[in-house]
Formats: C-alpha cells, structure tokens, sequence
C-alpha cells in the first residue's frame, strides 16, 4: 500500500477510547435492523451490500480476521486501518456497536459457495492465466500487481469474479498507472510509487524503480487505470470458476 | 565594571515582553512575540535578508525532534534569542535559538481520560511580561516562568470531563490573557474567557450560545443551546483603536444532525467582535447558520485597511472553510464582499447581507450527500497571510469534497455528540494550492497548486517570499508577486503548522513544525 493512503482520511480521531465493554452491549433485533441502516450508508460502498467485499474486505466469513472479538471489531471500525482505505469513524459509541452487531450477522449468511476445482485453478494462475507475471503469491510470481497470497480472505468469489472478468470496474483508490517521457526524449511507463508537488516515483514493467522531477519531463500521464487485461473470454465459463476456487483458497501465511 | 551594571539594569527589560512590545512588534520583526506575528492576524516577517533573489541556497540550520507521534501544530514565539515552542500534548520546551539547545522544559502530567475529537494538539503559547501562557488538553490555562518554565499559576478553565480542551494559542492583550477552548464534538456550550495575566484570576468570559433571555438564544430549539458546541480553538486578532478582539467559533453541535437543534444556532460559525476589557459583544456575523457540515469558522481573521467600490474601509476578512471568502468592516460587522475562493455546491451564492442563499439537497443524509467542500473545509485552523509590501493575502486552500451522513445524536456527558459522519468521495481528485487573493474582493491574483489538500499554514517576508510546507514533507518558498517556487526542502513528515521567522545573532530564519520535529532554515 502506497505510504500516505492514510493522509486521505483526515484527522484519525486519536482520542482515548471512551467504551469499555468487552462484549457488543448493542445485539438486539432493533440494535441489528438501525446497524444495517447505518452499514448501507458508511460500510456497503466498499464491503458490498451483502457484505461480501469489494472495494473493501469480504465481511461475510465465519471468522473475521481483524475482528475476531467484539473489541478488536469495535476498534476497527471506530479507528479504521492505517495506511489502508478502512477509515475511522466518528460514530457515538453505539452506533459503532450496532454496526458491528449487524457485521457479525453477515458472517453467519449464507455466503456464495466456491464450486470448482481449485486444483486445475492453481495450474491456470500459473500458466495460462499468466496471473503470477504480475501477481505473488507465497515466494512466487511478480511485483507490478497487489499480493494474492491471502486474498481469499478479504475477496468473496463474486468479487473476484466481476475482478477477473472486468479489472476496469475497480481500481484501488490510489493506483495510478504512468506514462512519461523525459525532456532528453526517454519513455517510461509503469505504476507509480509515489508522487508530490514536484515529484514521482515510478517502477516500470521491468521492475525498475525511477525518480523524476516533474520539472525535467516533457510528458505526464497519470492515470487511474489498471494494466490487468480482462478474462472474460481468455478463461472459458469452467476455468473461471476453477480459477476463483483456487484463489478463495488462498489465506496467507498459515 | 559600571558598564556591565549599566548593561544588568538594561536588562530586564530584555525577556520582559510588555503589550505595548506585541503592540509594536513591527518594530522588531527579529522577535516572534504573538501567534500571528501581530495582532492583526498577517503572519508577516518584515525581514528581509532572505530573499526571492537567494532563497535557493535556504538550509536546514538546526532542528528540535518532539517525543510524541501526536500532530505537531505549534507555532513556536520567539523572544530575544529563546524561542518558546509548545509541543503535543500540553507541553512547552524553550529553546536557545543559536543552537537549537534546550534552556527549559515543562512536561504536564495529564489525566489519562481527557476527551479530544482529533489529536491531543497544542497550536502554541502567548507570552507576556516574563511569563509564558499554555492551554491544556485538560482544560486549563498555565502560567510558566519564561527563564526557568517552573509554574506560576495553573487555573482550571472547564471541566475537561464534560469535553472540554484547550488546544488553542493564547492572546495576550493588554494584562490579560485571553483564551479559547475545544470540543465542538462533545456537545460543549462554548465561550471565550480572559484571565488576568498576573494572578490567573478570570477576568471575563463570553459564552458563545445565549443564555435564556439574551439575544439570539431563539436561534435554539429547546434546551439544545445547552450542548451546542460554537467552540473557540483558533486564535483571532485584536485591534487596539477599537479595543475589539476578532474571535472565529466553532460548528454548532452535533455536527451533521441538525433537526433538533433548529433556527440559525448563534452564535456558532461566527466571527465575534467583543471588547477587551469587558468581554462584551459588540458585534457578530455568521458565515454559515444552521450548519449542518461541521464547516467551524475557527480560521484567522485578518485586520487590513484598503478600498472597498471606492470607499476607504477598515476591513476583517476570512477566507472560511465554508469555501466563500468574506471582506467585513471591522468597525460594524457589515458584510461588504464576499465570494467563493475554493469549490463549492452547497450554496447558490451570498445574499446582500452575506448570508448564503442554500442549494436544495446538500444536508447529510443516511445513504450519504456528496458535497463541496469536504468536512475539513477549504481553508481550516492553520494560518493565512497578508503582505502589506504585495497588498496579496495568501490561503493554503483545500480542494476537496465529502459524502456526509446523517446519524442520531443523544447527548451524554463527555462523549461525541455528531449526529453523523463523513468519508472521501471515492476517485475524486483532491488537491490543494496556495492562492493569493486581493483581499478587498477575493479575486484571484495568481495560485500555485500542490499535490494534495495542504494542512500547514503560510508565512509572507518582506523579501518577497511567501513560506509553506506540503502533506508530502517539503518546506517550500514562492515567490510573493507571481507564486513562482524558488526552494524546496523534503522534512519526511506531513507539515501541519505555521511558520515564523526571526532573527538570532543578527541572521534571519525561518522556522516551521513539519512531521514531528522542528525545522530552522538559514542561509549558508
């Protein structure tokens, strides 16, 4: 994640936490219905209405892997996650509860079963699909795209379907992809690292990482695209689905 | 042997900083006497050994590393070789200017459940005589011996139980310390107080909500005027002719529901003139009644003289987080311009009177109201500043939107009282620029854009410089007249303060909080 993702989220409330409970104090049917309320508005844009993720992480598992206790889950909401889009929240206390009353139902929804065969899906990460030139996962694969080594664990299979079916239709907030040439005639095309007033950092197809002036280039582009071509007809119906088997499989370290 | 008792005798008035020194600190632009460098809000150096001719050799000097993660918002004062630089949060550190080395530090021991809504600040000190004036997170007023920080008195301003903080820098006006306070987030009543600067006795307070009975408590439904917030935590200016002090307040709360509380809500998202000596108004005006966007009107007031449709006027202006700028006579209080300076969809304009005529559908909402400009405004509590040689103010401007939602708000003793919420707007492209505006109209002279949405004020020299620092860590230099960048300098950390400039040894400087440390810049 690009270092300064936190500064979109101004002023992370740094007050001392005023609850004290352990436990949701906020888990009635009234307490769940105004928490689904209140998740529609601030939560479902990016975690899906149904919780199952999108932009933001799949809420509707079992085990929520940054809120397992009610505490760790109050804390996430009401701080938010730094240096990712997760931002805080300036909820009064309650309504952080019934928010989090009504994530916990998510996880004990029915969530989208992942039917194919995540073995066949393994082989095409690596081969046909080419996944791995740009994407890790464990020790394997390339540098240009985000890490899928656990991104079974913040992706439903929906959302990684639509993902690999139309990349287009969500690039991360702060992914921007470079075009530029120097003033000496040089071209470089790549993902940016980071960027200021007078300056970018750019790593290019090749994995080389650039610094420039904004001042010495002749052309910027910055643009919120994403180089990841769609899969739609390149993985037949089956594929696809062996595909997001194999990825919904995939839970980090463990 | 006689010489140097001559000299002692001189010398206590070195160190000894009288009103009538604050008064005239034009006089001796090698002092940083007061937080906006006067009392009518410029935050301009006339010094001028750095220029816009030699600011590309400027040079990191010294700098001072604060022991805390929390956001560095301190002005730093200096006086006669010693600069008194607050740190977060409710500390104070004298430094010797010629070596960066500390003379003295006052560490405040605080209780372990004060309430704050954004980062246990301090935005600086006031000094008067030879004391030193801190506000607390705790809610109180300190009085520290500028030679040695031991405390001289320590009065308790609020309860900071009930939220209440202060955050502010102190105003030193005359034998009183005046004083803001904090926690527009926690259903606070507001105020404004002034402290006899010797003893630390009260001298008077301004409750910025109207009791029962005093005008403009009607702009309340029910009892909300008892938890409405019109908070106090940016300083404001003073102007000795009229005796007025100029005072920006806070949102009404809570914050983003405003059903229960109805009418305009004063005397929140106010600039307040009040006397001096009394405490009392003499007169106000609202930039955004019945807010319902958290849009404080806690920015600094500026004093500048000048023409307004060809009449002479003595004019308060302000560049608002509401994204409209106003030019106000400071004598009366009546709206005399006023226009947008940053974007803005919440208003179709201002009226005659200066009251925005409101567009339909920009209140919060539960599925969330995209609105210009976003929660933390266009311009917010850090510092503009006026060039008298350049006749330019010059706005770190914000330009950025929020979606606003709506919530429930029950007020309880000493927790947040917002009513709702607000998060970016997803793929929009924020950013921000320095803009100079000509500040009888607030059209805009020229601008110099940055990369994102600036949270560090700037400071204008009479070298024709005009200082800031970005959200990416660089110190930065711009020419007054054009706006043109001259110098740069990567600190490594997000600059979320005001700089100053000095002189120590005869040698002009320029110093700024940026991340967590203090930076001093010098020629070589």
């Amino acid at each position: 994640m690009i270092w300064w993702a936190a500064l979109i989220f101004f002023q992370q409330p740094q007050a001392m936490d005023m609850t004290t409970a352990t436990a949701n104090p906020y888990t009635s049917g009234a307490d769940v219905e105004q928490g689904k309320k209140l998740y529609g508005g601030r939560c479902a844009g990016c975690h899906g209405p149904a919780g199952d993720g999108g932009k933001g992480a799949n809420l509707a598992v079992a085990v929520l892997p940054r809120g397992g206790s009610d505490r760790e889950l109050y804390r996430v909401i009401r701080y938010g996650l730094a240096e990712t889009e997760m931002p805080s929240s300036l909820m009064p206390e309650r309504e952080i509860w019934q928010v989090a009353a009504f994530v916990r139902t998510l996880g004990r929804l029915q969530g989208e079963a992942a039917s194919g065969d995540a073995k066949r899906g393994e082989a095409l990460v690596s081969g046909k699909g080419g996944c791995l030139r740009c994407h890790a996962i464990g020790i394997a694969g390339g540098r240009m795209g985000p890490s899928l080594s656990d991104v079974g664990a913040r992706r439903s299979p929906a959302y990684l379907r639509g993902k690999l079916a139309d990349p287009a239709g969500d690039v991360p907030e702060l992914f921007r992809m470079v075009e530029l040439k120097t003033q000496s005639g040089t071209s470089v095309s790549g993902v940016r690292l980071s960027e200021d007033t007078w300056s970018i950092q750019v790593k290019d197809f090749a994995d080389r990482i650039h610094s420039f002036w904004k001042q010495e280039l002749a052309e910027l582009k910055v643009e919120r695209r994403t180089p990841m071509p769609s899969y739609r007809t390149r993985l037949n119906a089956d594929e696809m689905t062996d595909v997001v088997a194999y990825l919904v499989g995939l839970r980090g370290g463990q | 042997m006689r010489l140097l008792l001559v000299l002692a005798v001189g010398l206590p008035l070195l160190g000894q900083v009288s009103h009538e020194r604050i008064l005239k600190s034009a006089a001796e632009p090698g002092n940083w006497l007061t937080y906006s460098g006067n009392y009518s809000g410029h935050r301009f150096s006339a010094l001028d050994q750095i220029t816009d001719q030699n600011v590309a050799r400027l040079k990191p000097v010294w700098s001072y590393q604060v022991n805390s993660l929390q956001k560095f918002e301190s002005t730093p004062l200096v006086v006669d070789g010693v600069m008194y630089l607050s740190e977060a949060p409710s500390n104070v550190t004298a430094l010797d200017t010629r070596t960066g080395r500390p003379l003295w530090k006052y560490r405040r021991v605080l209780p372990d459940d004060v309430r704050v809504c954004c980062g246990m600040v301090n935005r600086g000190v006031a000094v008067l005589g030879d004391l030193v004036y801190i506000g607390t997170v705790d809610a109180h007023l300190v009085a520290l011996d500028a030679k040695t920080g031991s405390v001289r008195w320590d009065t308790a301003v609020a309860d900071y139980k009930a939220g209440y903080s202060v955050t502010v820098a102190p105003l030193a006006v005359k034998d009183k310390i005046v004083v803001g306070m904090a926690g527009g987030e926690y259903g606070v009543r507001g105020f404004l107080d002034a402290y006899d600067a010797r003893t630390g006795k009260r001298a008077w307070r301004f409750w910025t909500i109207p009791g029962p009975g005093e005008p403009g408590h009607q702009s309340w439904k029910g009892d909300t005027w008892k938890t409405g917030s019109a908070t106090t935590w940016v300083t404001g200016a003073y102007d000795p002719e009229s005796n007025l002090i100029y005072w920006g307040t806070g949102n009404p709360g809570p914050d983003w529901n405003g059903e229960q509380r109805g009418g305009d809500n004063l005397y929140s998202d106010c600039l307040l003139a009040v006397d001096a000596d009394s405490g009392k108004l003499k007169w106000y005006f609202q930039f955004t009644p019945h807010d319902v966007h958290d849009w404080d009107a806690t920015e600094v007031p500026i004093l500048v003289d000048g023409e307004v449709r060809g009449k002479k006027r003595k004019m308060v202006v302000f560049a608002n987080r509401n994204a409209f700028y106003y030019v106000l006579d400071r004598t009366s209080g009546e709206f005399l311009a006023g226009k947008a300076y940053a974007k803005q969809t919440w208003a179709k304009g201002l009226d005659d009177s200066g009251r925005p005529v409101l567009l339909e559908g920009t209140s919060p909402s539960l599925a969330g109201t995209k609105v210009w400009p976003s929660v933390s405004g266009s311009n917010n509590w850090y510092s503009p500043s006026y060039s008298p040689l350049t006749g330019l103010l010059y706005v770190a401007t914000r330009e950025s939107g929020s979606i606003y939602f709506l919530g429930e708000a029950e007020y309880k003793e000493g927790e947040q009282f917002n009513g709702g919420g607000f998060r970016s707007i997803p793929g929009e492209e924020e950013y921000g620029a320095i803009r100079a505006l000509h500040p009888a109209t607030g059209a805009v002279a020229w601008e110099y854009k940055l990369f994102t949405p600036p949270w560090a004020g700037v400071l204008s020299t009479a070298g024709n410089l005009v200082f800031g620092a970005t959200n990416e860590g660089q110190a930065f230099a711009l020419q007054a007249s054009t706006g043109k960048p001259l110098w740069r300098f990567q600190a490594g950390g997000t600059a979320r303060a005001n700089p100053v400039s000095y002189t120590s040894d005869g040698k002009q400087y320029v110093a700024m909080a940026i991340g967590t440390a203090l930076y001093v810049f010098g020629l070589e």
